[in-house]
C-alpha cells in the first residue's frame, strides 16, 4: 500500500489534504463546541513568527526544533490573548483581533527580509503548497513519502490518541467546566493541551495549507457534523467523513478548474456545510421552515376545534359550525379554511356532515384542554 | 524633498483615508463587541476581489471594491444566518465564513492566475498590501467611499450611538435596530474596501480594532473616541506606508499594523487612569496606604488594651501583629509626623509612640470603618 501511495503523485496529495482533515477535525469538534474557534486562527497565524524566530536562532529550517518553536509561537498568542484580556481594558473579541495580527504583521515582515534563507515565500505563508509536497520526501518503511504527509499523519494520530484517552474528561470539561473542576479533572489544563495540540497540528500542516486555510479544516468539518447530530461520538465520526470526503472531493475539482488544491479542499467542506445546513434533519433550515409550518397548522387546528366548541351547545350552531362562518367570522381565506379542514379531518378532530362540522370526542378534548385545562385527566 | 514626491503624495493620502475611516467605524465595531468581524469581512473582500476582476476583465479598481463590498455584504449575512439557526456559536458562525470565504477567494485568484491575462499581476497586492501600487484614480474611490460612510455616520449619529451601548433601549424607543445594526456592519466593510490596498486583507482587521482599542483607553465619551482613533489609524497609516515606501521588500500592511499595535500597547499601557502601568501604581498605593492605616490602628488598640495612651511598642510586636516587616512603614509614619521613635531600656530595639496626630489619625480610621 506505501508502495502504491510512494508511486502516485495525486494520492499522495489526496492522503496529505485527508490527513490534514482528520487530525484538524478531530480537536475542531471540541474547539467548536468550547467556542474558541477564533482562537485557532490566531493560533495558525502566531505560529509564523515561531517558524521564523526559530531559523533565526537555531538557523534549522526544518526539524523537531523548528516544529516546537513554531508550536510555542502559537501558544505565545493564546497566552497574550488571556493576558490582555485579563486587564479588563479591551473585551476578549478585541484581545484576539489586537495580538494575532500583531504577532503575524511581525513574522510576515522578518520573512519579506530574510525571507530567501528561511525558504518560504509570502504567498507560501498564506495558502501553503498542497501540490508541491511530494517534492520534499523523507523514507518511510524504504520507501519516499512526502515529508508533510508524514507530519500530519503523526500528528492525526496524537490527536486520534489525545482524544481517545480523554474522551470523557473533554467531554466533561466542553459541557459542564464547573463540575470537572469539582470532580478535579482540571479543565485548564486540559483546554491547554487542546490548543498546544492545535498549534503542533497547525504548524505540521502549514507546508500543505499555510496559516490561513488552517482555520477551515480545523472548524468546518465538525461545525457540519454539529448540524447533523446532537451525540457527540457521531459527530466526530461525521466530522473524519467529511474532512476526508473533501480532501478526496477538493482535488478533482481543482485540477478540473486549474487552480489552488488547498482552497478548493476548504472550499468543499463550506460544501458540505452548506448541504447539512439546508437539509439537517434538526437544525437545517428545511426541517425549521417545516417546524414552523406544522407548528402553524396545528394552532389553525386547535382554533377550529375552540370555535366549534364554544357554539356547539348553542342555537347558533347550524350557523356558526360551517364552512361558511370560518370564512366570515374567523377572517381565514378560502384556501386557508380548506387547508384548516383537511388537517382537521386527517387529525381526526372533526367530522363533517353536509355543511355542518361536528367535533370528534378527540377535537373536543383540545378544545377543553384550551378553555378548562385544570379538567385534564378528569371524564368530560 | 520626500513630500514632494508623486508617489508618496498618493501614498500619503491613501494612508489619511485608510486611517480615518477605518479608526472611525472601528469604534463602533469595537463597542459593539464585533472586532472580529472585520476580520471576517476583511479575509472574505477576496473572493469579492477575483469576482469583480472576472467580471470587469481587468484590474479596474471601481469594480474590484464593488466586489469587495458586496462579498463582504454577504459574508456578513451568512454569519448572521448560521448564529442565527440556534446550533452553533458567534465564533463558529465567524470562524466557518471567514476559512470558506478566503478558500473561495483563493480558489478564484489561483483560477485567474492560471488564467494568466496581463491585468491580473496588482491582484495579490491585495493579499498584505502595497502602498506603491495605490494609482492617483484609486484615491478617487477611496475618498467616495470614505464619503459615503462618514456622511452616514454624522447624518444617523444619534441613532447609531443608541444602537451601540443599549439597543435594547433602542428597539424600546421604536428605532429599527436591525437595519441600524446591519448598516454599521456593512459600513466596516466599505472601511475595509478602502484599506484593502494599503493593508491587503489578511491583515485589515488590525486597522478596524487597533486605533478604537487604544483610543478607549483614553477616554470615555464616543465623540473624543472617534476623532481620536482616526487620529491614530492616520499615525499608523502614514507611518507605516512611508517606511514601506523607503525600501523593496517590505510589504505595507504589516508595517501599518505593527505600527498600529505599537500605538495599541503603550496606550494600553500608559493611559492615565486606566492603563496597566497606572493601575499597578495605584494599586501598590493603596496597598501601601492600607498597610500604614493598620499599623496606626494597632498601635493605637495596643495603647488602649494597656491603658496607657503613650504606650510604646516595640517594631518585633507590631510585625508580629501583621506577619510582615513593618520598619519602612514605621519610617513613614514618622515622616507623616503620627508616631515618634523612643527606646525601652534595656531593649535596644527601636520602638515606637503614636504622636497626637497619629491618635486622631487612628480615631478617624476607626470610625470610618464602623461608618
Amino acid at each position: 500500500m506505501l508502495e502504491a501511495l510512494a508511486a502516485s503523485i495525486p494520492a499522495q496529495i489526496i492522503a496529505t489534504g485527508a490527513l490534514v482533515g482528520v487530525a484538524a477535525a478531530t480537536l475542531g469538534l471540541f474547539l467548536v463546541l468550547r467556542g474558541a474557534a477564533m482562537l485557532t486562527h490566531a493560533i495558525s497565524h502566531s505560529i509564523v513568527l515561531g517558524i521564523v524566530l526559530t531559523w533565526l536562532v537555531t538557523g534549522q529550517t526544518s526539524g523537531p526544533l523548528l516544529v516546537i518553536g513554531a508550536a510555542l509561537g502559537g501558544l505565545l498568542s493564546v497566552v497574550l490573548t488571556d493576558m490582555l484580556a485579563r486587564t479588563g481594558l479591551v473585551r476578549m473579541d478585541a484581545a484576539i483581533g489586537l495580538v494575532f495580527p500583531a504577532l503575524f504583521a511581525a513574522g510576515v515582515l522578518l520573512i519579506g527580509i530574510y525571507g530567501r534563507q528561511v525558504h518560504i515565500d509570502q504567498h507560501a505563508v498564506l495558502l501553503g503548497e498542497i501540490g508541491f509536497v511530494w517534492l520534499d520526501t523523507v523514507q518511510v518503511a524504504g520507501q519516499p513519502l512526502p515529508r508533510a504527509l508524514v507530519s500530519v499523519g503523526v500528528l492525526a494520530a496524537i490527536n486520534g490518541a489525545f482524544v481517545a484517552l480523554f474522551w470523557k474528561e473533554l467531554k466533561l470539561a466542553t459541557f459542564d467546566p464547573a463540575l470537572a473542576r469539582a470532580l478535579g479533572f482540571a479543565p485548564g489544563a486540559l483546554g491547554l493541551a487542546l490548543l498546544a495540540l492545535t498549534s503542533a497540528t497547525s504548524v505540521a500542516s502549514f507546508d500543505a495549507v499555510g496559516a490561513v486555510l488552517f482555520i477551515a479544516f480545523v472548524i468546518v468539518p465538525p461545525a457540519a457534523a454539529l448540524l447533523l447530530t446532537d451525540r457527540l461520538g457521531r459527530a466526530l465520526a461525521l466530522a473524519i467523513g467529511i474532512a476526508l470526503a473533501s480532501a478526496g472531493l477538493g482535488y478533482p475539482l481543482a485540477v478540473w478548474w486549474d487552480a489552488s488544491i488547498g482552497g478548493a479542499m476548504a472550499v468543499m467542506t463550506g460544501v458540505f456545510l452548506l448541504a447539512a445546513g439546508i437539509a439537517g434533519p434538526r437544525y437545517g433550515l428545511v426541517a425549521a421552515l417545516l417546524r414552523r409550518r406544522t407548528q402553524a397548522w396545528d394552532a389553525d387546528c386547535r382554533s377550529l376545534a375552540a370555535h366549534l366548541y364554544n357554539h356547539e351547545s348553542g342555537p347558533e350552531a347550524a350557523e356558526e359550525n360551517t364552512l361558511r362562518a370560518l370564512t366570515a367570522h374567523l377572517g381565514w381565506t378560502e384556501a386557508q379554511v380548506r387547508r384548516v379542514i383537511l388537517q382537521s379531518l386527517d387529525r381526526g378532530f372533526v367530522v363533517r356532515h353536509g355543511d355542518l362540522l361536528h367535533l370528534t370526542p378527540k377535537g373536543r378534548a383540545v378544545a377543553e384542554e384550551i378553555f378548562a385545562p385544570w379538567r385534564r385527566g378528569q371524564a368530560a | 524633498m520626500l513630500l514632494a514626491d508623486h508617489t508618496v503624495q498618493t501614498v500619503i493620502l491613501g494612508a489619511v483615508l485608510l486611517g480615518v475611516v477605518s479608526g472611525v467605524l472601528g469604534c463602533f465595531a469595537v463597542l459593539r463587541q464585533q472586532s472580529l468581524m472585520g476580520d471576517v469581512l476583511s479575509h472574505a473582500a477576496l473572493p469579492g476581489i477575483c469576482l469583480g476582476f472576472l467580471v470587469a476583465g481587468t484590474r479596474d479598481y471601481g469594480s474590484l471594491m464593488a466586489g469587495a463590498f458586496l462579498a463582504g455584504a454577504a459574508a456578513a449575512g451568512c454569519v448572521t444566518v448560521l448564529a442565527r439557526m440556534g446550533r452553533l456559536k458567534m465564533d463558529a458562525a465567524l470562524g466557518i465564513v471567514l476559512g470558506v470565504f478566503f478558500a473561495a477567494g483563493i480558489v478564484l485568484l489561483t483560477r485567474i492566475q492560471a488564467g494568466a491575462g496581463s491585468g491580473q499581476a496588482g491582484l495579490s497586492a491585495f493579499l498584505f498590501g502595497q502602498a506603491a501600487a495605490v494609482l492617483r484614480s484609486d484615491l478617487w474611490v477611496m475618498a467616495g467611499v470614505a464619503a459615503v460612510a462618514l456622511t452616514l455616520i454624522a447624518a444617523f449619529w444619534k441613532e447609531f450611538k443608541l444602537v451601540t451601548f443599549d439597543p435594547a433601549f433602542a428597539r424600546a424607543e421604536g428605532l429599527p435596530v436591525l437595519v441600524l445594526e446591519g448598516a454599521l456592519t456593512v459600513m466596516i466593510a466599505l472601511a475595509i474596501v478602502v484599506g484593502l490596498q494599503m493593508v491587503g486583507v489578511v491583515l485589515m482587521t488590525a486597522m478596524v480594532i487597533a486605533p478604537a482599542a487604544a483610543a478607549r483607553q483614553w477616554v470615555d465619551r464616543l465623540g473624543p473616541m472617534i476623532w481620536l482613533s482616526a487620529a491614530f489609524g492616520t499615525v499608523a497609516g502614514v507611518t507605516g506606508a512611508l517606511i514601506s515606501a523607503q525600501a523593496r521588500g517590505l510589504a505595507t500592511g504589516p508595517l501599518i499594523v505593527l505600527v498600529a499595535s505599537a500605538i495599541t500597547l503603550g496606550s494600553i499601557l500608559l493611559a492615565p487612569g486606566r492603563g496597566v502601568v497606572w493601575q499597578g501604581l495605584a494599586a501598590r498605593r493603596a496597598a501601601r496606604g492600607l498597610h500604614t492605616q493598620q499599623v496606626l490602628v494597632t498601635m493605637f488598640r495596643l495603647a488602649q488594651g494597656h491603658g496607657d495612651p503613650a504606650f510604646r511598642s516595640a517594631e518585633g510586636l507590631v510585625d508580629a501583629y501583621h506577619g510582615a516587616p513593618s520598619a519602612r512603614t514605621m519610617d513613614q509614619l514618622r515622616d507623616r509626623g503620627l508616631v515618634r521613635q523612643t527606646t525601652q531600656a534595656p531593649d535596644p530595639a527601636r520602638h515606637w509612640e503614636l504622636t497626637d496626630a497619629g491618635r486622631t489619625a487612628a480615631r478617624e480610621e476607626l470610625d470610618r470603618r464602623d461608618a
